[in-house]
């Protein structure tokens, strides 16, 4: 699979990131030789085995179903950059 | 005679596919210790993990798993020895990771099938049985709020919802009309709550459908669909997907294209409307997610789950028609809630602690389930109430039953028992004691009555016994008028014929 600069192009746009034409295509050299790791990776023979979807092949540990948490709403709120009536405020969004 | 042939087209057929999101009903978050309790402050159950403070790590809560493996049980689907959960990327400032967690490819539950009664919306269609397969379900957590007053311009946000425990059931395409869509809605809903794993509080937002609608022509391949958002309930449910399949129908018939788009139901003007969105919206680019190790489930923990299961509302509503005798649609009201299944189960019980014979226990199911759909509905529709706020027990209801099956009362009598019972309390045969209620049943008592109605009434008499059978009531009402309405009406019936027609 080969990536053209479109690509980085959008894949910055859905990751909200600003970029120069300077920084796409840097980018574009980097995540090519990411890709170039991929195929490699994908030319080794892994027929029958089970794909791992975590680099540590253990499994999930549980909490009980309990309420630990306090409320520290004016502890967290003190690093907001408005907050009004108990609620975070950011620039109007409506869809 | 000529044979004129009309070119008809083809009906359209609509294709309906449901995701609903229904909030699991633990008392803390599916990645946090924050409480999930709904209506708190703002902020207040906003937990670090909540907020997506940069360094927290998601820890899965053990009963919102089980849920899920109940509600898989209950739909007799596979439960995945092993799930994965992932990240599902897009901004929105009530989701502050700028990712929700979420299962794409290894969900924890799989195909299963709901089996529904689809009462027909309109017209004199008769109801049927239908099979709806549930394609997944899966584990995820839930966004905080926008609030879009006016904060000088701004949107406020609240994040105590955020990390809220919901299971997305997605079901196949299988439903056909809006009147089937609603009927897996309700049968749906009911069996979350009827399981314990959702309140389905619909206003509160715990059980939250989307519906995907198509229409074809029957054979072809499935249309193009848009996905109408954010169903809040089940008549919104019905006058959306109408609406919608309508407009599809139009815009094709016109030479038109449907485009697959998101919609929103606008309730006042009844009408669906595509929402304005971006381009590239839906590019979620899932991956699993890092922070969460895969999720295995052993065939042990299944089964321990499964010894906590009641009995299902399918299971039940065919047992009520097989054993008791029941309609089908009785039964189907019966086994509606838990909550009602329970009460119809205690006052039966109590009325008969010892079941007897198949039919005279048939009977008592019938005078049962006809005073619990009946008066007992009709009485909490009145008043507001649900099933567990129920003023009178099922062993009250039970011990009035009682004396309605022994003719003790009349159906009358019972139901001034019945609203004596429901305003003040107090058992039955109580009430029936000091409102002397008791049904004289003396057939000398009742021939004397009738013998001075008789005489008191010589032109009416005439009439009757001229063919005017109409004024046989007016006799009735006289005689129930001198009983204070205690006269048993099967025997003043009896008796005010013979005496009419001597």
């Amino acid at each position: 699979m080969s990536l053209n600069i479109e690509d980085v192009h959008k894949v910055a746009r859905l990751a909200r990131l600003a970029m120069t034409e300077q920084e796409a295509q840097a980018a574009h050299i980097q995540l090519a030789n990411i890709f170039g790791l991929i195929a490699d990776m994908q030319a080794v023979d892994t027929k029958g085995i089970t794909p791992m979807s975590h680099a540590q092949d253990v499994s999930q540990r549980l909490r009980e179903d309990v309420v630990t948490e306090t409320n520290q709403r004016e502890l967290f709120q003190s690093i907001a950059s408005q907050v009004e009536a108990g609620l975070y405020l950011v620039p109007q969004v409506i869809e | 005679m000529l044979h004129k042939t009309f070119v008809r087209a083809p009906e359209w057929e609509i294709v309906i596919g449901l995701e609903v999101h229904t909030q699991l009903s633990t008392s803390s978050k599916i990645f946090s210790g924050a409480s999930t309790t709904y209506g708190a402050e703002p902020n207040t159950q906003a937990d670090a993990v909540s907020i997506a403070l940069p360094g927290v790590l998601p820890v899965l809560n053990k009963g919102a798993v089980e849920r899920a493996i109940k509600f898989g049980l209950a739909v007799g689907a596979h439960i995945a020895p092993r799930s994965v959960f992932a990240r599902k990327n897009y901004f929105y400032p009530d989701l502050p990771k700028g990712y929700q967690i979420s299962q794409f490819d290894l969900p924890v539950v799989g195909q299963g099938a709901l089996t529904i009664q689809v009462e027909p919306l309109s017209g004199n269609g008769k109801s049927y049985e239908k099979v709806v397969r549930i394609t997944r379900a899966h584990l995820e957590e839930d966004a905080g709020k926008s609030l879009h007053e006016d904060f000088h311009g701004m949107t406020g946000i609240d994040l105590n919802r955020a990390g809220t425990p919901l299971l997305e059931i997605v079901s196949e395409p299988d439903m056909r009309s809006a009147a089937e869509a609603v009927a897996y809605a309700k049968t749906l809903h009911s069996l979350v709550r009827w399981i314990g794993i959702c309140d389905g509080n619909m206003q509160e937002g715990s059980f939250r459908c989307d519906a995907n609608v198509s229409v074809r022509r029957p054979g072809a391949a499935l249309g193009t669909r848009r996905e109408i958002k954010n169903l809040n309930s089940f008549k919104f449910m019905q006058q959306a997907i109408e609406y919608e399949a309508q407009w599809q129908i139009d815009t094709l018939e016109n030479g038109g294209k449907i485009h697959q788009a998101t919609v929103l139901f606008d309730s006042d003007k009844c009408e669906t409307r595509a929402m304005r969105s971006k381009e590239e919206a839906h590019d979620y680019r899932y991956f699993p997610d890092p922070d969460l190790l895969p999720l295995d489930i052993s065939p042990q923990w299944i089964e321990e789950v499964r010894a906590t299961l009641p009995e299902l509302p399918e299971a039940k509503r065919a047992r009520y028609v097989s054993e008791l005798g029941l309609s089908t649609y009785d039964a189907d009201i019966l086994t509606g809630s838990r909550e009602m299944a329970g009460f119809f189960e205690a006052a039966l019980t109590s009325l008969t602690p010892i079941p007897s014979p198949a039919g005279g226990r048939g009977e008592q199911a019938k005078l049962c389930a006809n005073w619990l759909i009946g008066e007992v509905s009709a009485q909490l529709n009145r008043d507001g109430l649900d099933m567990v706020q129920c003023p009178i027990s099922a062993r009250q209801l039970g011990g009035m039953l009682k004396r309605i099956a022994d003719s003790t009362i009349s159906n009358a009598g019972a139901k001034e028992v019945f609203r004596t019972m429901w305003s003040e309390g107090g058992d039955a045969d109580a009430i029936i004691e000091a409102k002397g209620l008791k049904q004289v049943s003396d057939s000398g008592a009742i021939e004397k009555l009738v013998d001075e109605i008789i005489a008191a009434n010589p032109a009416q008499v005439a009439e009757y016994r001229s063919g005017k059978e109409k004024v046989f009531g007016f006799f009735v009402g006289l005689a129930m008028k001198a009983s204070k309405g205690k006269a048993n009406p099967a025997q003043l019936n009896e008796i005010l014929k013979l005496k009419l027609t001597k």
